[in-house]
């Protein structure tokens, strides 16, 4: 390789978001005609990386390069121009407009009078399809897409931009295995023609075989950069984990007790069919899976907050009315959402009225919240969690992501829960409140509660979880004792395509 | 051919027909003396040119509730352009009232974009301020035939190979911003931004100028409905246009355009404002009592957006489940072992 100045640098860049640094020192040199994989674990910055690249979020410091010249996109618009094409993790479609609409949104083909060509832009798109070895329908609406189809619409999007810097942050996440191969003969095509390449999974296999140099990162910050060749996948999870797993995870011994929890038959057109499995007092299940899988949709079924077409909860005994979450919340469920921003808190309001939020009617008289009765449970349950907060009376939106979670989960348990769903508890909280977020699941459990936790972190549901349940396209593919469940047999087991031989559980 | 009927336009227009022709059953005149003949086309011009530009404001996911006042407003200009400068060609007149129905639709445009406030609050908020203004500048003046050109109000009532002047240019705007929704860029932008205003962010769109350019049409087609009000009624005052929003609100809701955005079409708002109009003045020639015509017209509103949510709901319902069918684990194992490789 001669010395041009490669495609995309990036020096020292860092992103905060209110006192959470995402982003602490972001380096990444990526040189053309390469494939460059980025990969640590979740949380470690990769996508406030890319989306600082895409224009999506403007970076607070550091350098920025594109071959060679300094850019500050101000948005996507300006990233795109200067031909950066990003796929994120969470597909943008337009429900309401076709397949062949999303892809060329913005830059479709004009005939005659600046009118768009629709004959060029749909056999473009069956074009893309082709490349891409897929059979969608151009002129269906983007509505009801599978998230392994709207992957691939934004991939054919990106592709389409025949920009010099591609970038695909888990591409392969939701796909199968034929199309993972489609994808990576259109991005070896790429390299091949010159173009850059990034390239963010969390399956190593897949980094040694279709990419050159890897750089790894953690905690927000730049770890390596090597050759693939030159790095083994152990190494390389070495870096990306960089401390004892055992510290992470500390599990308390328990003995799991009778059927809390009891789920027969769960059914939702769509979204996930014959779902059943129980959770017992003091054991910790582990609900894995892909994004998309369908792992929070049978979580807020069950709290009753999405219907199910067919099925039975039954806790305590006693089945739930589905569809009704107060009659979930006095059988002794509890529901920690997976975005405590949007669904867990009220982030205008104080850490007390946060924390009673659900308890209310306890606290009062005559239909009268009594102040006193609400901050003395709101500094029972901080304490007990050890939130930082200034004081009781602090608002949500001013704390760290540990300590709001730490509220939310505060004003479940103020509700005397039997049963905790928990769905991605740690996510965007650092790695100190992570294992006392784990700490607190743990010793809960070991007092008698049954927690059903959803985390997309295989490390964190196999330190934490008795049994691990693995959906798979909205049904449980594989359920594993804590001995059993290896992080190769559940990624196999969560991956569409790849299972088959050990059948469903 | 079944395309065609299965589109809500089409059902629309089927309504549309059916009270037309149960109404001339029952009191022939309707439809088939010249003057019921060119009422039919005539009455809903007006209502069909705002529905229009109401069209592609909701279609972005937001509403313009002050496009009664601007009619208001510009009738009122129109009227007093004739009166001060008597000199102007009727075109350059109407010009000016368009224009100036584009400031106002701009203004309101501009708040909403930049300062990102719901358009709802926005736009209730400049229905007074621009009511307001109106009821200040005229007074209690009233502008009459006789202030106005002859030529001008023949326009009001002229026709053209039996098709009212009025008629035909609702048809004209009708077409060319339908044309524009369907086959521009900015046409589909504007669906886009209604679909999911957060991906078109992310997707790089210019959302404020698409916005921008969405009130800005709909203020301009409020004050051509404005010249087209002057031209008809020959009298305007300060009150002009008072309340019709909710009508226009109505005409698009039955004409289904989703009230949140992203679907639906200019041309369906177009024959909602028909079919609300047209009812309107069926249902007194078909003997039904005042309260009941208004209870009709009520009803027809929250049956069209109760259809709305049964087809969406059927059409999300059909896909997810389609996905269900044709999603089995496709690739067999020999597939994966060479991925795997």
């Amino acid at each position: 390789m001669q010395n041009a100045a490669p495609t995309l640098r990036l020096e020292g860049v860092a992103k905060s978001f209110g006192p959470v640094a995402a982003l602490r020192s972001g380096t990444l040199v990526v040189q053309p005609g390469t494939i460059h994989a980025l990969v640590g674990e979740n949380g470690a910055g990769k996508s406030t990386l890319v989306k600082i690249v895409g224009g999506v979020h403007r970076r607070d410091a550091g350098v920025v390069e594109l071959d060679g010249e300094p850019v500050d996109f101000s948005g996507p618009a300006e990233a795109k121009a200067a031909g950066v094409a990003v796929i994120h993790q969470e597909p943008a479609s337009f429900p309401d407009l076709t397949v062949a609409e999303n892809i060329y949104l913005g830059r479709e083909p004009l005939g005659r009078f600046r009118r768009i060509d629709r004959r060029v832009m749909r056999a473009g798109t069956r074009q893309l399809f082709r490349d891409l070895g897929v059979d969608l329908d151009p002129d269906r609406p983007a509505e009801g897409l599978s998230i392994a189809d709207q992957q691939i619409v934004e991939i054919a999007k990106a592709i389409s931009l025949d920009a010099r810097l591609l970038v695909m942050d888990e591409p392969t996440a939701a796909l199968s295995a034929v199309e993972v191969r489609r994808l990576f003969a259109v991005a070896r095509g790429l390299r091949d023609a010159g173009h850059a390449v990034v390239f963010i999974s969390h399956r190593l296999d897949e980094v040694a075989d279709l990419c050159d140099t890897v750089t790894v990162m953690r905690d927000g910050e730049h770890v390596s950069t090597d050759a693939v060749a030159d790095v083994t996948a152990g190494d390389l999870v070495r870096r990306m984990v960089g401390r004892a797993v055992a510290d992470l995870y500390p599990k308390v011994p328990s003995t799991p007790g009778e059927v809390v929890l009891r789920v027969e038959g769960l059914e939702s057109t769509g979204t996930f069919h014959d779902v059943s499995f129980d959770v017992r007092a003091g054991e910790i299940v582990g609900l894995a899976g892909l994004v998309g899988a369908g792992r929070s949709e049978i979580a807020r079924a069950v709290f009753g907050v999405d219907r199910y077409d067919a099925g039975r909860v039954v806790v305590g005994g006693r089945t739930l009315r589905p569809g009704d979450p107060t009659a979930a919340i006095a059988a002794g469920l509890a529901l920690v959402p997976e975005d405590r921003r949007l669904e867990g808190l009220v982030t205008e309001s104080s850490v007390a009225r946060n924390v009673s939020a659900v308890s209310r009617r306890r606290l009062a008289r005559l239909g009268i919240l009594l102040p006193d009765a609400e901050a003395r449970l709101a500094r029972d349950w901080s304490g007990r969690l050890a939130v930082k907060a200034g004081a009781l009376d602090a608002v949500a939106t001013t704390m760290s992501g540990g300590n709001q979670q730490k509220v939310v989960l505060a004003k479940w348990l103020a509700t005397g829960p039997k049963v905790l769903i928990v769905d991605e508890p740690t996510r965007g909280i650092d790695v100190g409140t992570k294992a006392e977020v784990h700490r607190l699941l743990s010793t809960l459990a070991a007092e008698g509660l049954a927690v059903l936790m959803i985390s997309s972190e295989l490390p964190e549901v196999l330190g934490m979880a008795d049994r691990v349940l693995v959906v798979r396209e909205g049904r449980i593919a594989a359920e594993l004792s804590r001995a059993e469940a290896t992080p190769e047999v559940v990624m196999r087991a969560a991956t569409p395509g790849a299972a088959g031989q050990e059948g469903a559980a | 051919m079944s395309v065609l009927l299965r589109r809500r336009e089409a059902g629309i227009a089927l309504a549309l027909l059916v009270v037309i022709g149960v109404t001339t059953a029952i009191q022939p005149g309707f439809l088939l003396s010249s003057g019921g003949f060119r009422d039919l086309l005539l009455t809903p011009a007006i209502l069909v040119v705002l529905a229009v530009g109401q069209a592609v404001v909701v279609i972005t996911r937001n509403v313009d509730l002050s496009v009664g006042s601007v009619l208001g407003l510009t009738a009122y200009l129109t009227g007093r352009l004739f009166i001060e400068a008597p000199d102007l060609p009727i075109v350059v007149v109407a010009l000016v009232a368009v224009a100036a129905g584009a400031v106002l639709g701009l203004v309101n445009g501009s708040i909403v974009a930049f300062a990102r406030v719901p358009a709802l609050v926005i736009t209730l908020g400049t229905l007074y301020v621009y009511r307001g203004i109106a009821l200040t500048w005229a007074g209690s003046d009233r502008i009459d035939a006789g202030d106005m050109p002859r030529s001008f109000l023949a326009l009001g009532t002229e026709q053209v190979l039996g098709i009212p002047v009025l008629t035909i240019v609702a048809a004209v705007v009708l077409a060319v911003v339908a044309y524009y929704m369907y086959t521009a860029r900015g046409g589909r932008q504007l669906y886009a931004i209604g679909s999911d205003p957060d991906a078109a962010e992310l997707q790089g769109l210019p959302v404020r100028r698409r916005l921008l350019g969405a009130f800005a049409l709909g203020g301009a087609l409020a004050g051509l409905a404005g010249v087209m009000f002057a031209a008809r009624y020959g009298t305007v005052s300060s009150g002009a246009g008072l309340g019709i929003e909710l009508q226009v609100v109505g005409a698009v809701v039955v004409g289904g355009v989703a009230i949140f955005g992203g679907s639906g079409t200019v041309a369906g708002a177009a024959l909602g404002a028909m079919l609300l109009l047209t009812i309107n003045r069926a249902l007194p020639v078909v003997g039904i009592p005042d309260f009941w015509q208004r209870a009709v017209v009520g009803a027809l509103i929250i049956g069209a957006i109760a259809l709305d949510r049964v087809l969406a709901r059927r059409r999300s319902h059909r896909l997810a489940a389609e996905r269900d069918t044709d999603q089995p684990g496709e690739d067999g194992p020999a597939d994966r072992e060479e991925a795997n490789r």
